[in-house]
């Protein structure tokens, strides 16, 4: 048994979690500060990756990033394709989960009292000090359940995957991909393996966030200044 | 609560008014006279501008009858037939994926025979010189090579045989890009994702993206052909019939080799 799609499934999930976190966020909090008619289309953009079916996303980064596109041509320049690659994986992951992590993100920031910001601020912190110590505390709960929605979106993309990142066994092949061409072929006791993997990983997943929250008591984050 | 029930009764009334809308829309969509028959045909997708346009010269010549086509690769359209999917004829572009029909007993007897056969090929895209022969494959600036899922791909199939024949597989194996069809693989070469493809001549030539490299001889693979049989589960076994006689006809012959197909190997050994 090839135990490859496990690594890659789990290396492509955490690198796009973790682009999403960074992303989502920063977007949430970009975002938060403004208002117009131009912001209806900014959260448009930013949600349409939660509404398109996936695979209408994997033509679309195709037609930016593969070898004709004009995001692909720019990268050939500098002698490097993301189609068919690994980090292909990554990007379309990425971006279908970034709705999620931008929506919880987003919700979690609104929900901070204005006023410890404002007092913040009074007392001399910078923005980006009064963000992470002050808002990105109090929202943190939001932030995680967002990390944990973009996580488990990641870990089961496959229509954008497969258009972007095709089938390369030990390369792109993932465990939703893996699961596809199991069926497709009638291998179905790999498919049926591949299936158990994917549901004990997701129990893992919801048994520790279940842990993880009863462990730190329910309620909205406390307020904790770090002291300096 | 109460606006809970508004919104509730709204959703119930939305759902009434797209049901009373489907049911005007079959009422009113347009109903021939005379029944017609209907059959499916699955295909092997490498088969589709072909049998498109056979299909439409026999709907043309048949009135009574309408061909619907369901294109895949033919291990896909094997697993939907074993897995119970309405289907009168099949078309492979193996004998592997036949076989296993004809030992499962889901073709009628005797409903089985070849229609034509094919070339495998090397495609480029268009516009590059990266590779003149097989050979090439294993050059450094050959990154992506695109082939059928050998499980389930005929044409990937085939093209493993031929890597192997020429002792190209272990050089070429880690730049493999697997598609789910044949028609894939040319879609990845003709937008240049893949710096070449391994498909049958007749999808080369449906393409201008994407230029014959190179033919593979055709001592490096099984033959290719495509047999068809009706299916056992058929509602209309004498529409199937009749169809796949026409597709033995003088005249859907002529169109084959016009698409690129060569005669079918067995038909001579035949009969």
């Amino acid at each position: 048994m090839d135990w490859s799609p496990l690594w890659i499934s789990l290396a492509t999930t955490l690198a796009a979690t973790a682009i999403t976190l960074i992303a989502g966020l920063a977007a949430a909090a970009w975002r938060e500060r403004r208002t117009g008619p131009m912001m209806a289309l900014v959260d448009g953009i930013f949600l349409l990756p939660l509404v398109l079916p996936p695979t209408v996303v994997g033509f679309l980064l195709l037609l930016l990033l593969g070898r004709n596109g004009p995001v692909g041509k720019l990268l050939l320049r500098f002698g490097t394709t993301v189609v068919f690659s690994w980090p292909a994986t990554v990007i379309a992951a990425a971006v279908v989960a970034f709705p999620l992590m931008y929506l919880t993100a987003r919700a979690a920031l609104e929900q901070v009292d204005p006023h410890y910001l404002q007092a913040a601020r009074t007392l001399g912190a910078s923005e980006w000090r009064v963000f992470r110590e002050v808002a990105l505390p109090l929202a943190w709960p939001g932030v995680l359940a967002g990390t944990i929605l973009s996580f488990a979106r990641a870990l089961g993309e496959f229509g954008a995957t497969l258009l972007l990142a095709g089938n390369i066994p030990g390369k792109t092949e993932t465990i939703p991909i893996a699961i596809y061409f199991a069926v497709e072929a009638n291998d179905l006791k790999g498919a049926a393996i591949w299936c158990a993997v994917d549901i004990g990983l997701s129990l893992a997943l919801l048994a520790g966030l279940y842990h993880w929250t009863h462990a730190q008591g329910q309620g909205p984050g406390r307020i904790r200044l770090s002291r300096r | 609560m109460g606006n809970c029930v508004t919104s509730r009764s709204q959703i119930v009334r939305g759902f009434l008014f797209f049901v009373c809308l489907w049911a005007i829309l079959c009422a009113t969509a347009p109903t021939s006279g005379q029944q017609k028959t209907s059959i499916t045909v699955s295909a092997a997708i490498s088969l589709k501008d072909a049998l498109d346009e056979l299909g439409h010269t026999y709907e043309q010549r048949h009135p009574g009858t309408k061909v619907t086509f369901n294109y895949g690769s033919s291990g896909t359209l094997q697993h939907q037939i074993e897995q119970g999917a309405p289907v009168d004829i099949f078309l492979s572009a193996a004998e592997k994926q036949m076989d296993a029909l004809e030992s499962g007993g889901l073709l009628v007897a005797g409903t089985r025979r070849d229609l034509a056969g094919n070339q495998l090929v090397l495609v480029v895209p268009a516009s590059s010189n990266i590779a003149k022969d097989f050979s090439d494959l294993a050059r450094p600036e050959v990154k992506i090579v695109a082939l059928g899922e050998p499980g389930t791909v005929p044409a990937g199939m085939y093209a493993r045989q031929t890597l192997e024949q020429l002792g190209m597989l272990a050089a070429v194996e880690k730049k493999v890009v697997y598609a789910k069809d044949v028609r894939a693989v040319l879609t990845y070469v003709e937008t240049g994702n893949a710096d070449a493809g391994i498909v049958y001549q007749t999808d080369a030539c449906t393409s201008s993206k994407a230029r014959i490299a190179a033919t593979a001889p055709a001592a490096t693979h099984d033959p290719i052909a495509y047999p068809a049989a009706v299916i056992r589960t058929t509602k209309n076994i004498t529409a199937a019939r009749a169809f796949l006689e026409f597709l033995e006809s003088a005249d859907a012959r002529a169109l084959f080799e016009r698409y690129g197909f060569t005669p079918a190997e067995k038909q001579a050994g035949k009969k």
